[in-house]
């Protein structure tokens, strides 16, 4: 029996690949274009792609369902105010405190990763008070007040502006684009096997705490780097908004509404929760009311979200990571 | 020292009560209502609007608000939960974190943001207390309070256990399939589970706008307590919650002896041990015991028996 061939990419998922190059080169040279207000804006944009794409990382493949992530959020934004205070370059440092909180990630992996389900998700929020907790011992965090990132003040504005938009892009492409490499190599369909069912992956011979270990710390990385270059564009760090519960909200809320466990969903939802911030944050607590009972919804009545629709259309996932197979005849 | 234990000790009641409601969802329904402490809340700001909008009496308003939170949970149970449970384990998460938030905002923007207390409403309750031999100070209100949450745990207790209605609760939360089989609806033992369950969230919010302060966003903590009481004391024993609670309020008050940011630090860090404990225990009895794990940790794995 000669094995299946697997077909090359499909042709509508290659000119939305090449549509993606334009909008990036677009996107390259915007800074020198566009005001300043609307650079600041695509910045947060970014922040979100990337906070949505971890977060379906680690549940929506791995069958982690995280509402802790905030925990990482924060030490990536601590450890960038706490090296920079201690003299470090801004800039640089950004990377340095992520690679630093994959070190707690990987320590606390131990721990986390033998609950299940609804404990975890309980646990890792816990965890993520605890670290709060700790963090305001810190003298320059000052507990609830919370510190400045002064240092980046010593830049002209719109140097330091363009120097995190670059920042920003390069980091939610490599973080995108590494989602998709990992995702097509083994540890893609390990981690899906996990969370299908992690009793039947372990009996076919996958080392799931392995896995399940990789993939937290990876998304914990790309959170703490996500939420340092937040921190960066905020300057202000107060432990209740890094640490704050509101960020598993909304990633939950982008990888919900986009379509959960699919490639493209996250992405979709980050746009579409953008938007929706753009239009309806003027409405304050409402407003996020509102996000909350969109969440209900889609969670009740259209779980696959919108890419689910798309396919009830009975058309192709765009940028599948399923393997397509061309059958012999 | 003496007194912040026996603080400890009363606070405990409270926990107990905001974790007995979480614990009977997590034993009966089989999940984790991350909206509990919300609920609470919902509980605690409607009590407080019955009393200072409505103009209703206090005792009044609290029956009101337990019927009202009791109404709220079999509905819930019965449009959203429900649903939400057939869709695996992920859907659940989700749907009552959105819940969370929803019920946040939604009060913050209802109510507004002022943090407010019953205690104003209570008369000399609230600040009234016994001395004890020995100079020891006790408030009223929070022996009123403990005695209470013993009260309500133990007819629970014995609602769980010597009522037929109990017996469905029990069998169903073993396995639902079986007691259908058996004639028990699960659906309907699910539902009033979440209304006892959501009722007694009402009360512990009520109990926490007495003794202190209520925001529309005190929940998320609130859930955390009682999530760390139930995992202290055991899951799925209400003596083991009332224990949980008043371990958690004794760590926390005596960490409030060295500063009110180490109480609940305090809280936090013995939840974790306790759960270390219990990951490890589990890791060390698949390997045959505690001996057995040493021995699988510190010397080379027994090859030659794996083999046979």
């Amino acid at each position: 029996m000669t094995p299946a061939q697997t077909l090359p990419m499909a042709a509508s998922d290659r000119r939305l690949l090449v549509l993606v190059g334009i909008v990036l080169l677009a996107l390259v040279t915007l800074p020198w274009l566009g005001s300043a207000l609307i650079v600041d804006k695509l910045i947060y944009l970014f922040i979100l792609v990337m906070f949505a794409v971890m977060w379906n990382l680690l549940a929506g493949y791995a069958g982690l369902v995280s509402v802790g992530q905030q925990a990482f959020i924060g030490l990536g934004g601590y450890a960038l105010v706490r090296l920079v205070e201690a003299g470090l370059p801004p800039f640089p440092t950004i990377f340095l405190a992520a690679a630093l909180t994959g070190v707690v990630a990987w320590a606390l992996s131990w721990f986390m990763l033998r609950m299940k389900a609804g404990e975890f998700a309980v646990a890792t929020w816990v965890i993520a008070e605890t670290i709060r907790s700790i963090v305001m011992f810190d003298p320059i965090v000052q507990g609830e007040t919370g510190t400045s990132l002064l240092a980046l003040n010593a830049y002209d504005p719109d140097l330091r502006r363009m120097v995190l938009y670059l920042l920003s892009l390069g980091s939610m492409v490599v973080m995108v684009g590494g989602t998709w490499v990992l995702l097509q190599r083994r540890i893609g369909a390990e981690s899906q096997a996990i969370r299908d069912d992690e009793d039947a992956a372990a009996s076919i011979g996958i080392s799931t705490f392995q896995v399940k270990q990789r993939i937290y710390i990876i998304a914990s990385v790309g959170c703490a780097l996500a939420g340092a270059l937040w921190l960066a564009s905020a300057i202000t760090f107060q432990p209740r908004t890094s640490f704050g519960v509101q960020w598993s909200v909304f990633m939950l809320f982008m990888v919900l509404v986009g379509g959960i466990g699919t490639f493209i969903g996250p992405i979709l939802g980050a746009l579409l929760f953008f938007a929706l911030q753009e239009i309806f944050g003027d409405f304050g607590a409402w407003y996020l009311a509102g996000i909350g009972i969109v969440a209900i919804l889609f969670a009740l009545y259209l779980p696959r979200g919108l890419v689910g629709l798309w396919l009830d259309r009975g058309r192709d996932e765009p940028l599948s990571l399923r393997k397509r197979l061309r059958l012999r005849e | 020292m003496l007194d912040s234990l026996i603080q400890g000790i009363l606070l405990g009641g409270y926990y107990a009560v905001l974790a007995a409601g979480l614990s009977l969802m997590f034993g009966v329904v089989r999940f984790i209502n991350l909206a509990h402490g919300d609920m609470a809340v919902l509980g605690a700001l409607g009590s407080l609007w019955l009393v200072q909008s409505a103009g209703v009496v206090v005792p009044l308003a609290i029956v009101i608000t337990l019927i009202g939170m009791a109404a709220l949970g079999w509905l819930m149970q019965r449009f959203i939960f429900e649903r939400a449970l057939a869709g695996g384990f992920l859907i659940p998460i989700l749907t009552t974190i959105g819940l969370g938030a929803a019920l946040q905002n939604g009060m913050f923007a209802a109510f507004g943001s002022n943090t407010q207390s019953l205690g104003a409403h209570i008369g000399n309750l609230s600040w009234s207390s016994w001395q004890l031999p020995g100079g020891i100070i006790v408030g009223q209100l929070p022996v009123y309070m403990f005695a209470t949450a013993v009260l309500v745990l133990g007819s629970l207790h014995l609602l769980l256990t010597r009522t037929a209605f109990g017996r469905a609760v029990r069998s169903t939360s073993t396995d639902a399939e079986a007691a259908s089989l058996c004639g028990v609806d699960p659906r309907k033992v699910h539902r009033w589970a979440a209304a006892i369950a959501v009722a007694l969230a009402g009360l512990a919010g009520i109990f926490l706008a007495m003794r202190a302060q209520v925001t529309p966003f005190s929940g998320p903590m609130m859930l955390i307590f009682a999530f760390e009481a139930v995992v202290i004391g055991g899951i799925g024993s209400l003596r083991g919650t009332l224990i949980g609670g008043i371990v958690l309020g004794v760590v926390q008050a005596l960490g409030a002896l060295i500063s009110p940011q180490i109480s609940i630090l305090a809280g936090h860090l013995v939840f974790l041990a306790v759960l270390g404990w219990r990951l490890m225990h589990v890791a060390a009895s698949e390997r045959g015991g505690w001996r057995a794990a040493l021995k699988a940790v510190f010397n080379k794995p027994d090859l030659s028996r794996s083999q046979a």
